[in-house]
């Protein structure tokens, strides 16, 4: 069985390189261009891992994050955030709410994303 | 309230245009009435005076709120610079994070194979993806300090392990430049006390500054830590061209770059030393430099060591 991740990000040509990358890597790619849609997708497909963005359109990754904390059928699927925020309190508010790994974007490559994830599945 | 706006532009309280406007008042009232009570001794008829008095009173009150006016438009487009230089650089980590992913992807190969003749091409392009990256990262963090938005983790950090970490991953970059670079640790250091990415940040500062303005023939770079009293003390001493001896006051100061430094030879945005003065003084060290010209700069700092509460 190929593992789901839903990858909720805002920037189409994010959603291009992850994709292939992903996709070449073995995984089913769902992706949601804002937060509103990224969430109705979560609750809908219960995907092995989700992959969010902070800065979204219609709905903003924490907001997004504590919706799917407050939904049990969504509660419990391991969140990656990969923003481009590196602000204190937005990483404290994210692992507050229980993601495994805060990753900025500029400071992590395709290949350790990947790690992060296999990491995460393995669980 | 009235002092607001010394938050506002991140001010102390006697460098608030507000504030100064409010103590000059005063001033203003005091002198008019202690000048018109002697006056009133002296003078036959006090109307005159008072008229005088008056007068001045006015006229000192309009030139210190002009005064004061001035001052608050600086301070205001200090903070929009500031706040536009914050909102540009972190504008700026969305396409590059996009570059940096998407030739990552075309390195890999699995587009595609790269032919040899095209490495070079790719290497550039992946070269000044990062230099960017560095630059955005540089005046993002310049922002928040100056807008006082600049906030500290507080860790126990093995600074040795750090240091080695950053020397290996600079030892490609040493030896391109002929540079040898040698450590001295004591034996059993104590952990210090501060943000762990943060430290690594100055640390990779300092060396790189070591190693790029080392002189073109052989040299070497040495970096030394020890526990000294209650602190840890981390030193490193280069052979370069060293900073002038009038430069040496300003070497602190953003976007400042020595008058000896070939600019267009070195890259650097004179940044560095004043981000990393920032980040040992608000982990509570001091940071300290000595240089001679031609002969080589020694930069060293403390830390707290880590205590267990």
């Amino acid at each position: 069985m190929r593992k789901k991740i839903l990858f909720i990000e805002d920037e189409s040509a994010l959603q291009k390189t992850f994709g292939d990358f992903l996709e070449k890597e073995g995984f089913e790619l769902i992706s949601a261009l804002d937060g509103e849609t990224g969430l109705k997708l979560a609750e809908k497909e219960i995907p092995d891992l989700i992959l969010l963005d902070l800065i979204l359109p219609k709905m903003e990754g924490v907001e997004v994050l504590k919706k799917l904390r407050e939904n049990p059928k969504t509660k419990d699927i391991p969140v990656i955030v990969l923003t481009n925020v590196d602000d204190f309190e937005k990483l404290e508010k994210s692992l507050e709410l229980g993601v495994k790994a805060y990753l900025v974007k500029t400071d992590f490559t395709l290949e350790e994303v990947l790690q992060k994830i296999k990491e995460e599945l393995k669980e | 309230m009235l002092f607001e706006e010394c938050k506002k532009y991140h001010l102390p309280l006697y460098r608030c245009p507000s504030f100064i406007f409010f103590v000059l008042g005063l001033i203003n009232i005091f002198s008019i009435l202690t000048s018109y009570s002697i006056a009133n001794k002296i003078v036959e008829d006090p109307r005159i005076v008072a008229l005088i008095c008056a007068f001045l009173a006015c006229f000192l009150l309009i030139l210190s709120y002009f005064a004061t006016k001035t001052f608050e438009a600086l301070a205001e487009s200090n903070r929009i610079k500031s706040e536009f230089v914050a909102i540009a650089s972190h504008q700026l980590k969305t396409p590059i994070s996009n570059l940096k992913f998407a030739l990552e992807i075309l390195m890999s190969g699995k587009k595609g194979k790269i032919e040899p003749e095209q490495i070079e091409y790719f290497q550039i392009l992946k070269e000044n993806t990062n230099r960017l990256k560095e630059l955005a990262k540089d005046l993002l963090l310049v922002s928040k300090i100056e807008v006082g938005d600049f906030k500290l983790k507080k860790e126990e950090v093995d600074i040795r392990e750090l240091t080695e970490n950053v020397v290996k991953n600079f030892t490609p970059f040493a030896k391109a430049h002929n540079v040898e670079i040698k450590c001295y640790f004591e034996e059993n250091l104590p952990k210090i006390f501060g943000d762990k990415e943060q430290i690594k940040d100055v640390i990779e500062t300092l060396l790189d500054n070591a190693i790029k303005y080392s002189k073109k023939e052989k040299s070497l770079v040495e970096i030394k830590i020890c526990k000294k009293q209650k602190e840890i003390y981390f030193e490193i001493k280069d052979q370069g061209i060293g900073i002038p001896k009038k430069d040496q006051k300003y070497i602190f100061e953003k976007f400042f770059r020595g008058s000896n430094v070939p600019k267009n030879e070195i890259p650097g945005t004179g940044l560095g030393l004043f981000i990393a003065k920032s980040i040992i003084e608000r982990s509570g060290g001091k940071i300290n430099l000595k240089s001679e010209e031609n002969k080589g700069t020694t930069v060293s700092f403390t830390l707290p060591i880590f205590q267990k509460a």
